[in-house]
């Protein structure tokens, strides 16, 4: 069964190519090629995480399938997918999701004049994600990282009508760029020290060692190990993918794209292909210790992210924006649990954050199509009458985000909290744990500006419930995002540890840390942390209602907020001026660099060069052209002439009469004659 | 009986062979009328002929090898005869004159 893996990718593709050769017409044949392989892929993959649920020896022992086999010179280069408790969870989390967006977008995109096309891009993505989570190397990883870029690229920018869309998509390609050079560069460095890129061979033991201990000398840097600068190098592609510090200005403005898009490529898969990334990687960024500059570059960042996007998230307006700063928020969330070592909690949020987060922007999308494309929250409110399915679903979600029990959120992110606070990190538990009273604050004051209180414009007074094709996925997502934190729950925890069997998560996946050679253990139930952040989320949901729930508000009224923050509002709701800074130093920069380039081009060095010789080599053709006139064209005529003059010399001679001819034949004998008797 | 033609030295036929082909030259060259010219040409073969016969006589009479040769030259120049003079009579049809200086179609 595991060696059917590379079937999971290998059906959307098949999709893709159906669609765009040949079922692009009839858009009913479109969708269901679409639904059909997507559904199969989830089948298999649900039946390959079943067979990996309690194997914990694939951690270390992988199932692989060779796919290709490259010569490199003496050695070969064997890429192919591969199983382990990670690819599994991956399994578990990415086609179930493609498989209700894919429902979703069949409601969200109906009478699109690009419909089938949109079926046949999401579904590349779909082999792009699949593709990425099997990948037994870094090769292939990369490949299907680039695919995933490109179909972003084009999924942002499918309205390319819109300006701002099309802009959006240059964004993200472009800014996803300058991490993914630095993800080719750290793949250059593995391969030049250890001739290979397949994980399991990089984490042999001896391997790692070797990594961690030869050091390279970098200028500004010092001395670096091997293993902290090519995990630097690593997480530089993970910082472009999933939108991290400094890298995330491209996520915000993706969401110019289709909101099913949003949800299953921005919020919930791609952008946590970066987390993936690293969390697959996690024995080499562990190689060199703990503490080194590779893992407290995660932290860092993350922790940063985390506090930063979710204070912006607070001011902004877009149903859909809030939800990405909220999205850049828990992916930070995710890279400090990382960072820290805290590798089950992370991927453990990652999983859960997956599924609330989709949900969430499923649940804006319907609010968006309900309420006639009106995305402005100060334009909303008094939905939850007019849409109750998905007011309960989004409130299960953002109940979820904000990590109130018992929903998902709570357990993920509660893990994470107890881990940076069990290991002595204070810093990272301070700046995470104030990211969560933002973002149950920033929940709360969504959830009330959007679903309660009265309308404020004509559209969300004729606002209306979504069809099915929206609603079912939402709810069943809604059903995920409250129970699915379930399978995380510590094994001490009173009633509920005992019942789920102990904390089954974190033995399925905590056996991967043993590539590391840490030994897996499961910390226990850190109370004042727990009841911390829950008192924190309650409050926070609690402000946001405060503020937003209490007294309504009207038509046209400004956000109370602005008022409470003073002058630190303009520069939240301008993201801390962070796109402006872009445009005044790097793209001025670059603008700059092209400009002058074009002068060198054009009027200083090149252009001038090419004309210089273009006129010599003119010059010297005139000069050569005079010659061959005058001298050789001279003698060729010259020959010409000489043959005319001696013709016409000579033609006397021939006077036809036969007697003259006889004459000379005479005359010329008696000659020969005499000279014949005087010799 | 005297042999008269032996008596007389090889020179003497020689001399008046000499002096038949210059006069047939002569004619070859100066008459304009074709047929002049063909008889002039029949002047420089029958001194070609005394020449033949008087060498013959004078130098080896046992073989018949001198006589042989005039022979076939008084053949050739009958056939010579009769083509030259087929040739005049064809020119003379198309061009009604056998006046040599006229016949200059093939000149530079």
């Amino acid at each position: 069964m595991l060696n059917l893996v590379w079937l999971v990718p290998a059906l959307p593709l098949a999709a893709f190519a159906a669609i765009s050769v040949v079922l692009w017409r009839d858009r009913r044949a479109a969708t269901w090629a679409a639904w059909l392989a997507i559904g199969a892929s989830w089948l298999i993959a649900w039946a390959i995480f079943a067979g990996t649920w309690g194997q914990p020896q694939l951690a270390t022992e992988p199932v692989r399938v060779g796919i290709l086999t490259l010569p490199t010179g003496a050695e070969f280069l064997r890429l192919g997918f591969m199983v382990d408790p990670l690819t599994g969870i991956m399994l578990f989390m990415v086609p179930f999701l493609c498989l209700l967006i894919f429902v979703y977008s069949r409601g969200y995109m109906d009478g699109d004049p690009r419909y089938s096309r949109y079926f046949a891009y999401v579904s590349l993505f779909a082999t792009g994600m699949l593709g990425l989570v099997v990948s037994d190397n870094l090769l292939f990883l990369y490949v299907f990282w680039e695919i995933m870029g490109l179909c972003s690229y084009l999924l942002i920018s499918f309205w390319f009508e819109k300006e701002s869309a099309y802009r959006a998509g240059l964004k993200a390609f472009l800014t996803t760029r300058v991490g993914d050079a630095l993800l080719l560069l750290g793949l250059l460095l593995l391969y030049s020290r250890t001739g290979t890129l397949t994980f399991s061979e990089i984490f042999q033991a001896d391997v790692l060692s070797r990594l961690a201990d030869t050091v390279v000398s970098l200028p500004l840097l010092g001395t670096v190990p091997v293993a902290v600068l090519a995990s630097l190098l690593i997480f530089g592609g993970a910082v472009g993918k999933s939108a991290q510090f400094p890298l995330h200005v491209w996520l915000p403005d993706a969401m110019e794209g289709p909101t099913p898009v949003s949800a299953l490529i921005h919020a919930a898969t791609m952008v946590s292909a970066g987390v993936y990334l690293v969390a697959r990687m996690f024995p080499l960024y562990a190689a060199a210790g703990p503490g080194n500059g590779a893992m407290t570059t995660v932290a860092a960042i993350g922790a940063f992210t985390a506090l930063f996007s979710a204070t912006i998230a607070v001011a902004q307006n877009d149903v859909k924006r809030v939800l990405a700063f909220s999205t850049i928020s828990q992916l930070g969330y995710m890279m400090a649990g990382l960072g820290i070592g805290a590798f089950v909690a992370g991927v453990f949020h990652l999983v859960t954050h997956a599924f609330f987060k989709a949900l969430l922007f499923l649940g804006s999308g319907s609010v968006i199509v309900g309420s006639h494309h009106e995305q402005d929250m100060m334009k909303l409110g008094g939905l939850r009458t007019r849409m109750p399915v998905t007011f309960w679903s989004f409130l299960a979600g953002t109940l979820a985000l904000a990590g109130v029990f018992p929903f998902a959120g709570f357990w993920s992110k509660d893990e994470i909290l107890a881990e940076a606070s069990h290991g002595g990190h204070m810093l990272v538990y301070v700046v995470l744990t104030l990211a969560a009273l933002l973002t149950a604050f920033y929940m709360g004051r969504q959830v009330c500006l959007t679903f309660l209180g009265q309308p404020r414009s004509h559209e969300a007074e004729h606002a209306h419930e979504v069809t099915p094709f929206m609603y079912v996925p939402v709810a069943i997502l809604a059903f995920m995002a409250t129970f699915l934190g379930l399978m995380g729950v510590p094994a001490d925890f009173p009633i509920l540890g005992k019942l789920l069997g102990e904390n089954p998560f974190h033995h399925y996946i905590g056996e991967m840390l043993t590539l590391t050679g840490a030994h897996p253990e499961a910390h226990g139930v850190n109370w004042p942390v727990m009841l911390i952040s829950l008192v924190l989320a309650l409050l926070g949901l609690f402000l946001g209602w405060l503020v937003y729930g209490r007294r309504p508000l009207e038509a046209g009224q400004p956000d109370p907020l602005r008022r409470v923050l003073g002058s630190l509002y303009p520069v939240l709701e301008n993201r801390y001026y962070v796109d402006e800074f872009y445009q005044a130093t790097v793209l001025r920069a670059v603008h700059w660099l092209s400009a002058t380039f074009t002068a060198i081009d054009s009027r200083w060095v090149i252009d001038p060069f090419v004309n210089a010789v273009g006129r010599s080599f003119g010059r010297l053709a005139s000069r050569s052209s005079s010659f061959d006139g005058r001298f050789v064209d001279g003698a060729v005529h010259a020959t010409a002439r000489l043959a005319d003059a001696a013709g016409r010399a000579l033609r006397p001679v021939q006077t036809g009469k036969v007697q003259d001819y006889l004459l000379v034949v005479a005359t010329t004998v008696l000659l020969l004659l005499g000279v014949f008797i005087i010799l | 009986m005297e042999d008269v033609v032996g008596s007389v030295p090889l020179t003497w036929y020689l001399v008046v062979a000499a002096a038949l082909f210059c006069i047939g030259l002569y004619g070859v060259l100066t008459r304009r009328n074709a047929v002049s010219i063909l008889m002039g040409v029949e002047l420089i073969l029958n001194a070609a002929n005394i020449n033949l016969v008087a060498f013959w006589r004078h130098v080896g009479p046992e073989q018949l090898d001198g006589v042989v040769f005039a022979l076939i030259v008084i053949t050739v120049a009958a056939c010579e005869a009769a083509v030259g003079l087929a040739l005049i009579i064809g020119v003379f049809r198309s061009r009604r004159s056998v006046d040599l200086s006229d016949i200059d179609l093939l000149q530079g």
